[in-house]
């Protein structure tokens, strides 16, 4: 079982999707509003992530490489539908306020990301425990940033009183200009780690700050982080056609 | 049929009002990736417009007559994702063949916007709203129309940005980031509009 533990490890700490390698950050900008939305994303992003791996990885000798994307999005917005049919039954409240943001968690690029570089090539245990690592990694992250903005923007967290009645609640962290701040320092403060490291000679390519995560919708060519392969074969196909120069061509290393 | 003022207000709502990127974070990667030059910037823009008006018509059209027909509303996720990468596949092949001077135009953006959250975020909150069809084909042309201010403004400010000394660690997308929560707060002026 060292091998579930060691996915655990990455996914909370080596590679936590949000502090390094800035995966899925529009459901982190728009439902970190407060620590226990932040915690009800993350959980949610991680029963979705866990389950999905698994059945990747199950299915990934039935599963023909060509059509691999489109199998993989039926999948996850399977078990997206069903948790979410889930939060409705059981948890409504955290159904409402977290709203539309739920069944954007297909579009996570954090799941693809996983299904495509892990759970496609990794027998199903340890695909489940690197759904688990990851998802963890990704709640811990989405529930410090949300209770910063709460602490911030209200003077509270988890809803409780945190900060004496004399502090003066700065508002603006609680709504949308607040996410961009917020995320701005976290950038400019993994940026400041990563120049540190690379003038200390220490490896720092996994920190992926300005990165914008969504390697579908990226143009940067020979990225090291690009899981993508969309140089052709396999997919929706619209990359088919291989005279279009925003699109690369496959880049695969390194991940 | 919904009223005409109903139509304007949901106009001004989408598009300036509640800015798909400025306030509901939805459509950010490419309006981070793609808003370095303003031109293409609003080549992205154009091409946003025409996808999500075009979705939310198709996505509004299937809801109606096929989801709701047959009760099975709750595949909704399922069928818009799918149906929204198998359109955009389309309207590329379409273009191609039909209006290559359109194509040229919009081609190249075209793969970009498969997965864009937005589109999708339109198709389910025009269900969410219970917009009808000819409502939600004008919501999601007003979301995509402030997608498109709002990413040729970003794209303006940073061709300014370029020329200015910034510190190290807020070089690239700090301060992008920066000017976004800044252009956020500016829209926050439109909500006195409604």
């Amino acid at each position: 079982m060292s091998r579930a533990g060691e996915r655990l490890i990455n996914g909370l700490v080596k590679e936590n999707p949000t502090f390094v390698l800035m995966l899925g950050m529009c459901p982190t900008l728009a439902v970190t509003t407060s620590a226990v939305n932040g915690l009800g994303m993350g959980l949610t992003t991680m029963a979705v992530l866990a389950l999905s791996n698994l059945f990747i990885s199950l299915l990934r000798k039935i599963i023909p490489n060509r059509v691999r994307i489109p199998a993989f999005i039926v999948i996850i917005a399977s078990f997206v539908t069903a948790v979410q049919l889930l939060l409705e039954g059981y948890l409504p409240s955290l159904n409402k306020s977290l709203g539309v943001y739920i069944p954007l968690i297909v579009v996570n690029c954090i799941i693809l990301g996983r299904a495509e570089s892990y759970a496609y090539s990794n027998p199903p245990l340890p695909s489940l425990f690197d759904g688990i690592g990851m998802g963890l990694g990704f709640t811990v992250a989405l529930t410090c940033i949300g209770a910063v903005r709460e602490i911030l923007g209200a003077g509270e967290i988890f809803g409780r009183a945190f900060l004496p009645d004399s502090f003066e609640p700065i508002r603006i962290f609680g709504q949308a200009p607040g996410a961009f701040f917020v995320l701005a320092s976290l950038v400019a403060l993994q940026n400041y780690v990563k120049n540190r490291l690379q003038r200390e000679g220490k490896p720092y390519e996994k920190i992926g700050s300005g990165c914008t995560e969504d390697c579908m919708n990226c143009a940067e060519t020979g990225c090291k982080k690009r899981f993508y392969d969309n140089s052709g074969t396999a997919e929706t196909g619209a990359r088919k056609s291989g005279k279009r120069p925003a699109v690369p061509g496959p880049d695969k290393e390194g991940r | 049929m919904e009223s005409v003022r109903e139509l304007l207000v949901i106009l001004i709502a989408s598009s300036l009002v509640s800015n798909v990127v400025l306030s509901q974070f939805l459509g950010l990667c490419p309006f981070l990736g793609v808003s370095k030059k303003t031109k293409t910037a609003a080549g992205m823009g154009v091409a946003v417009i025409f996808v999500i008006t075009l979705a939310s018509a198709v996505a509004g059209i299937l809801y109606k007559f096929v989801l709701q027909r047959f009760h099975v509303e709750y595949l909704e996720t399922i069928v818009f994702i799918l149906v929204i990468a198998a359109l955009v596949q389309f309207v590329e092949m379409f273009l191609k063949k039909a209006m290559p001077a359109l194509y040229q135009a919009l081609g190249v953006y075209l793969p970009l916007i498969t997965t864009n959250c937005a589109v999708l975020g339109v198709a389910l909150t025009n269900v969410r709203k219970e917009y009808g069809i000819l409502a939600g084909i004008v919501n999601g042309f007003a979301t995509a129309a402030g997608f498109t201010v709002a990413i040729v403004i970003l794209a303006g400010i940073r061709e300014k940005l370029e020329h200015n000394d910034i510190p190290k660690a807020f070089q690239g997308m700090p301060i992008v980031l920066l000017t976004a929560g800044l252009m956020a707060i500016a829209f926050y002026g439109f909500s006195g509009l409604l």
